[in-house]
Formats: C-alpha cells, sequence, structure tokens
C-alpha cells in the first residue's frame, strides 16, 4: 500500500494508513503520554491522556488510525493543561505515597506527575478506604495505588496468558481481583511480568523492594518522553 | 488554696507538648508536669503493609532523625528475613549503614547544639529574646554560624551517598543496603576542597568542644547546676563496653555506676522493659521491670551514654571522653546542661568514624545484602542522636505487618524530661505569678537539652512554641503569655 502524508504539529511526515497516531508520532520523535495503553496489547482508550487534537476535534491518539491528510497537534497549552489535569485528578482518587512506595522512581503516574510539575493540589484528595490483597505468595495488589487502566487485565487477550486479573464489582467500588487459583503457582518470572504490566505500583512483586538505588531508577536519570524525544528521527 | 500556671506550646501540627506548674499558697512550685501528645499513628498506619516498606514509611516520624528510624526499622528487619541479629550483614551492608548512621548523628547533633541549643549559652536564658536565637548566633559570633552550616551539610552530603537522599532515601533494605560509595564520593569526603572534607570536619569538631569548655569554666554554675538530677541511664554498648551507636547490647547503670542491665540481647527488650501509662499524660513511661515503676525509669541519649559506655573507639573522642569522666571522678553524671558537652565528644566521635569508613574498602566493593530463614518478629535497636530507639515488627504469613511497636528516643526519657523541667521550674519560678521570659524560656532551656522539639514523639518539626498561663484554684486565668518557637 503507498504510504500516506499527515501532519503533526506543523510538520509534514509520510506514514503507513492504518498506524496509530500514537505511534508514528514516537518514530518521529515526538513523545504523547500513555497510561493505559501498552505496548502489544490492543489499546482501549480509557485514560484520555494521550489526547491530542486531530483535524481540530479533541481525540485519543492510541486508538486513532492515521488516514491521509491528517492535521494533529500533540502539545498546544490546553492540551498540556488537560493531561496535567488529569494526572492530578488520578492522584486525588488513590492513596499514592510515593516515598514509601516501590515503584518510585519507576512509575509512569509519578513521572508524568513529575512533567507535569504538579506542586501544589488543586483537587480536593478522597483518600479512599483500600486494602491490599497480599494472599499470593509472589505478588501483591495494592489498591491503594490502582489506576484501573486494566492494562493487567487486558493482557490476558495474549494468547499465552491466562486470566490472572479481573474486574470486581461496578461504579466507584470497582477493583481489580487476583484469580488466587491461577496464580498459586506463580514463579517470580511471572510475577514480574505482572508487575511490570502495571505503570505503577498497584503490581508488586513480594520481599523485593527499593533494591534500585535513588539515583539509578528509570526515570531518575531519564524524565519520562526523553528517551523519545531526543531520538529525534525524522521520515 | 493553690495556682496552676500552664505552658501549652500551640503548634498546628498533629502533636504538642504542654507544660504544667502547680504552685502552692506561697507561690512555690508544688509540682511540674510535661504533657507531651504522643504520635502513635504511625504504629497503625503501618498494620497491613509490606514489612519491607516498614523503613521507608517510618522515617516520615520525624524530621530531624528519619534516618534513625529508617535504620532501626531495617535491623529489625533484618532479623525477620533471616539475615541475623545485628552481626549478620555483609561488610559492605554493614559498614554503609553506619556511615550513614554517623553522617546522620554529626549533622543532627551539630544541628542540636549550634542551631538549637547555643543560643542559650551565648545570650544567657535571659538574654534579649531578638538575639537568643540562630540569627543572633550568625550576627554574633560568624564563624560559629558558618561551621555549622558546613558541618550539617557535610553530614547530609554523608547521608545522600548512603541512602540516595539527604531525607526520606531508601538505602538500608532488609538484609543489607541498596548502593555502594563511588570513588568519586569517597574523594569527595576525603579530599574536598576545604572546608568540606573530612579532616576540616574533625577540626571543628574539635574547636566546638574547646568552645564548650571554655564556656563551662566561665559558666559552671549554669552549666553543672541547671536542671541537675542524678538518675540511672541506659544505652547499647559494644559487647566489649566501647560506646557503638549503631549497634550492641543493652547495658544500664544506676546513678552510683552499678550495672542495672547487664549486657543484655535487645531482641527480648520486652523482658527488661515495660511501659507504664500514667492518666495525665499520653505518652507513656518506660521504666526496668527488674526495678520497679516507681524507680525503673532511666536516662537515654549522648549523657547516658558517656555514663554506661567503658570507652570510645576512637582516639580523639576517647581524649574528650577521659577529660569527660575525670570531671565527676569516674562516677555518673547527672547534670542534664552536660547533654550537650557529651553530645559534642560524639559529634567528634561520628567524624572519626566516618573517615576510617571512608577509607574502608569495603565500601565500594562486595556484596549488599544476605538473607537467610525467615522469621515472623524482629527488633531493632540503635542510639539515635536522642537516645535509644527500639523499633519492633511482626508479620502475618502473606508478609504484612501485623504489629509494630516504637519506643522512641523521647518516650525513653520521659520521666527525666519531667524531672529537668520541673527543677528548671523550681529554680525560676519559685515565689513569682508573673510569667517572665526568661522563665518560659528556662523550662525550654531543659526540654531542649534533651530534645530540641520533641519532634519524633510527636510529629512536630522544629519549633517549641509555648502558651504560658496562671490559673488560680477556682480555674481562672491570672496571667496568660505567648511565645513562638
Ligand atoms: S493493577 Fe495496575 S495494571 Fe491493573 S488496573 Fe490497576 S493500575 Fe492498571
Ligand atoms: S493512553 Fe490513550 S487513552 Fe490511555
Ligand atoms: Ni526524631
Amino acid at each position: 500500500m503507498s504510504k500516506i502524508l499527515i501532519n503533526i504539529n506543523g510538520k509534514d511526515y509520510s506514514a503507513e494508513p492504518g498506524k496509530m497516531v500514537l505511534d508514528i508520532a514516537k518514530e518521529v520523535g515526538i513523545y504523547i503520554p500513555t497510561l493505559c495503553h501498552y505496548e502489544g496489547i490492543k489499546p482501549q482508550g480509557s485514560c484520555r491522556i494521550c489526547t491530542c487534537k486531530i483535524d481540530g476535534r479533541n481525540m485519543t491518539v492510541c486508538t486513532t488510525p492515521a488516514t491521509h491528510r491528517m492535521v494533529i497537534e500533540t502539545n498546544t497549552e490546553e492540551l498540556e493543561k488537560i493531561r496535567a489535569t488529569i494526572v492530578e485528578l488520578l492522584f486525588a482518587e488513590g492513596n499514592h505515597f510515593c516515598p514509601a512506595c516501590e515503584r518510585s522512581g519507576n512509575c509512569e503516574l509519578q513521572a508524568l506527575a513529575y512533567r507535569y510539575k504538579m506542586m501544589v493540589p488543586q483537587f480536593p484528595y478522597i483518600f479512599p478506604a483500600k486494602d491490599i490483597d497480599a494472599k499470593n505468595p509472589k505478588i501483591m495488589i495494592d489498591h491503594n495505588r490502582c489506576i484501573l487502566c486494566k492494562r493487567c487485565i487486558r493482557r490476558k487477550q495474549e494468547p499465552e496468558n491466562p486470566s490472572w486479573f479481573v474486574f470486581k464489582d461496578r461504579g466507584n467500588k470497582v477493583q481489580i481481583n487476583l484469580d488466587h487459583e491461577l496464580t498459586a503457582d506463580f514463579d517470580d518470572e511471572l510475577a514480574q511480568k505482572a508487575m511490570d504490566t502495571c505503570p505503577v505500583g498497584a503490581i508488586i512483586r513480594k520481599e523485593k523492594g527499593f533494591d534500585v538505588p535513588i539515583g539509578s531508577r528509570k526515570y531518575d536519570k531519564n524524565p519520562i518522553g526523553s528517551d523519545i524525544e531526543n531520538q529525534g528521527v525524522t521520515l | 488554696m493553690s495556682k496552676k500556671i500552664t505552658i501549652e506550646p500551640v503548634t498546628r501540627v498533629e502533636g504538642h507538648g504542654k507544660v504544667t506548674i502547680h504552685l502552692d499558697d506561697n507561690n512555690q512550685v508544688a509540682q511540674s508536669r510535661l504533657h507531651i501528645v504522643e504520635f502513635r499513628g504511625f504504629e497503625r498506619f503501618v498494620q497491613g503493609r509490606p514489612y519491607w516498606e516498614a523503613p521507608v514509611l517510618v522515617q516520615r516520624l520525624c524530621g530531624i532523625c528519619p534516618v534513625s528510624h529508617h535504620l532501626a526499622a531495617a535491623k529489625a528487619l533484618d532479623v525477620i528475613v533471616g539475615a541475623g541479629t545485628g552481626d549478620g550483614l555483609t561488610p559492605t551492608g554493614e559498614k554503609m549503614r553506619r556511615l550513614m548512621h554517623y553522617g546522620q548523628m554529626f549533622q543532627s547533633h551539630v544541628l542540636h547544639f549550634f542551631h538549637l541549643a547555643s543560643p542559650d549559652l551565648l545570650f544567657g536564658i535571659d538574654g534579649d529574646p531578638a538575639l537568643r536565637n540562630v540569627i543572633g548566633i550568625a550576627i554574633k559570633h560568624k564563624e560559629l554560624a558558618v561551621q555549622a552550616v558546613m558541618m550539617r551539610k557535610f553530614g547530609q552530603e554523608i547521608i545522600k551517598a548512603t541512602a540516595g537522599k539527604k531525607v526520606h532515601g531508601t538505602g538500608a533494605i532488609p538484609g543489607g543496603i541498596n548502593k555502594h560509595l563511588t570513588q568519586a564520593e569517597k574523594d569527595h569526603f576525603l579530599n574536598g576542597d576545604d572546608p568540606m572534607n573530612i579532616d576540616k570536619m574533625i577540626d571543628w569538631s574539635l574547636g566546638a568542644l574547646e568552645f564548650f569548655k571554655g564556656y563551662h569554666a566561665q559558666n559552671k554554675d549554669l552549666i553543672d547546676n541547671f536542671a541537675s538530677f542524678p538518675s540511672s541511664h541506659v544505652s547499647l554498648v559494644r559487647k566489649d563496653g566501647a560506646m557503638d551507636l549503631y549497634h550492641g547490647v543493652l547495658r544500664g547503670v544506676d546513678a552510683n555506676g552499678k550495672k542495672i542491665l547487664d549486657d543484655v540481647d535487645y531482641q527480648n527488650y520486652l523482658e527488661y522493659i515495660d511501659e507504664e501509662v500514667k492518666s495525665w499524660s499520653y505518652m507513656k513511661f518506660p521504666y526496668l521491670r527488674s526495678i520497679g515503676k516507681k524507680d525503673g525509669w532511666y536516662r537515654v541519649g549522648p549523657l547516658a551514654r558517656m555514663n554506661t559506655c567503658d570507652f570510645i573507639p576512637s582516639p580523639l573522642a576517647q581524649k574528650e571522653f577521659e577529660i569527660f569522666k575525670a570531671y565527676t571522678n569516674g562516677k555518673p553524671n547527672g547534670m542534664s546542661m552536660h547533654q550537650h558537652w557529651a553530645r559534642l565528644i560524639e559529634i567528634l566521635h561520628s567524624a572519626e568514624m566516618m573517615k576510617e569508613l571512608l577509607n574502608d574498602p569495603d565500601l565500594m566493593n562486595g556484596e549488599l545484602t544476605v538473607k537467610g530463614t525467615k522469621g515472623r518478629e524482629g527488633v531493632g535497636l540503635l542510639e539515635a542522636p536522642r537516645g535509644t530507639l527500639f523499633h519492633h515488627y511482626r508479620i502475618n504469613d502473606d508478609d504484612q505487618i501485623e504489629m509494630a511497636n516504637l519506643i522512641v528516643s523521647t518516650t525513653n526519657n520521659n520521666t527525666p524530661m519531667n524531672t529537668a523541667v520541673n527543677l528548671a521550674a523550681k529554680q525560676f519560678m519559685n515565689g513569682q505569678t508573673e510569667i517572665t521570659e526568661g522563665m518560659m524560656n528556662a523550662v525550654e532551656v531543659a526540654i531542649r537539652a534533651y530534645d530540641p522539639c520533641l519532634s519524633c514523639a510527636t510529629h512536630a518539626l522544629g519549633k517549641m512554641p509555648l502558651e504560658a498561663m496562671i490559673l488560680d484554684a477556682n480555674g481562672k486565668e491570672l496571667d496568660r503569655k505567648l511565645k513562638n518557637g
């Protein structure tokens, strides 16, 4: 199939038709933040953090395929404000106590809070009463930190993974549930995989914590998005 | 008829303390009590959390000594992960933690002495309140003020190099430490440009001691007699009786130097120490079981450590220790203001220990952690700047903390601080019903000899604002004064 032409932030790029805008932007060195999206899992477009202006309308780029002559803006002041607000609402809805969290420095939500310079809270914090599911011998689910992105659940769509995680209850009571029978014989590798799927510290491995010193953690040295932004490739 | 004076801090943070002074009909002090609203919330807060989070969670307890809590919790968890009860870590694990601890001791003691306490000495308890603070020091004794700032900075940088951050780092993990020291860090601390190197720190520590001894010679009455009283003393000591701020056995001596806690294993501390609840205070009163509730109380902190240990295992501090001991003919020293003297000796000792560790190759290479057979329960003790700190955890089958018991230095010093406040009140208030600035400050100075801000026990940071009230027997207010910390 022949290539199409799209315009991102005022610059023309040729791209494969049907490819998600998010992926094209990434290839050309433009970072658009994501949370519910995870490489290799079918996108669902629920967190809205990747919202961009496409032909004048706000759309989530993780679920929008590119079409010929599409005009995309990724980083207007308005969009950045929307993203900052989404990040802060996620903080207000959960109990995110970063300094004591194993994922600190390695957490996508925290990294975005730094990117958007979230300093003083502008929304009241809810402090919901949540608990920990620690029954599994290898992993824990800390509901305090879950942002309900469903990455853990959606990963079951990969054929080799059984459905370890499901949603339980509805509305504001909804929470992730671990299938204790299926995960009873989890080994370290599967536990690590489950933990890596989660953007925050809601799924953590047991008896492993804080062994990466401050300064060497993923986002200590390279703030989120900098890997994409610094590659600077133009097609 | 009797009158009651209340001195009450008015801080907006979670905890606060208050002093009530009861006068008799002749306006003589009948009794004084220090009420501290102890912040026990953390013991509940950590329940249900995964155990390995404890060292990073509990450091939020105190803005002044987070590292002490961080390390005490890690020591308790060492026991749970089967890394032994204090002597089972790898050389790197143990030495990096020690370096962190000495850095903390150094910077905290410097803050306590120079920033918070020395204004009282230099400007007098009754001195001009406008000068009697750290700004006053900066104006009148510029050199001291500059040294204090640099010394604190040095200690904080040591903490950063070992814990990852100046405050609320993550360095100590169950079974060890998560990093080595780098060559660049080592060079910086050993050979950094003046004044930021360890030799200068040792120099300045010696200078601070000279300053204190000079002051002492000219102000014997204040230093020796203010809030002075005999008591028992408790601290950790190394097995051979040496001072050891990071690890050891529990030793107690009475006012005559007789051993009342004979170098016991602190994993069994509950067999030796109990806490009494009194109706008028939220804070518990620890005591030695063998002696009983009434007389079993003891002092912890720098002064107690001078009284319990046999020697200090670093040459310059040992020399100062000998001078200190000679002052009381080798007998236990009960003079509250000598806490500051002891503190300065510990600043010197910490600096010497940092130098020794910085030259140790184990810090830069070697295994970071060890693990063994897992247990359910562990106790971690260390000598925090203001005294012995107890952390005790029990976990459930699912690795969640089920029980936490913390006895912080301030709690250990509850009765001694009450005693000191009572004496200060008697000395400065007798015969008066008017509240003077000097009188309020005397009470504060007495507390400050032990604890600069009651921070661990109350979660209040660095401030000790006081409100003083005089009430007559019918509860009618006669006088009220406010003082901000
Ligand atoms: S547990 Fe993690 S991956 Fe699963 S929904 Fe919650 S935040 Fe997303
Ligand atoms: S990443 Fe696109 S909506 Fe969540
Ligand atoms: Ni403290």
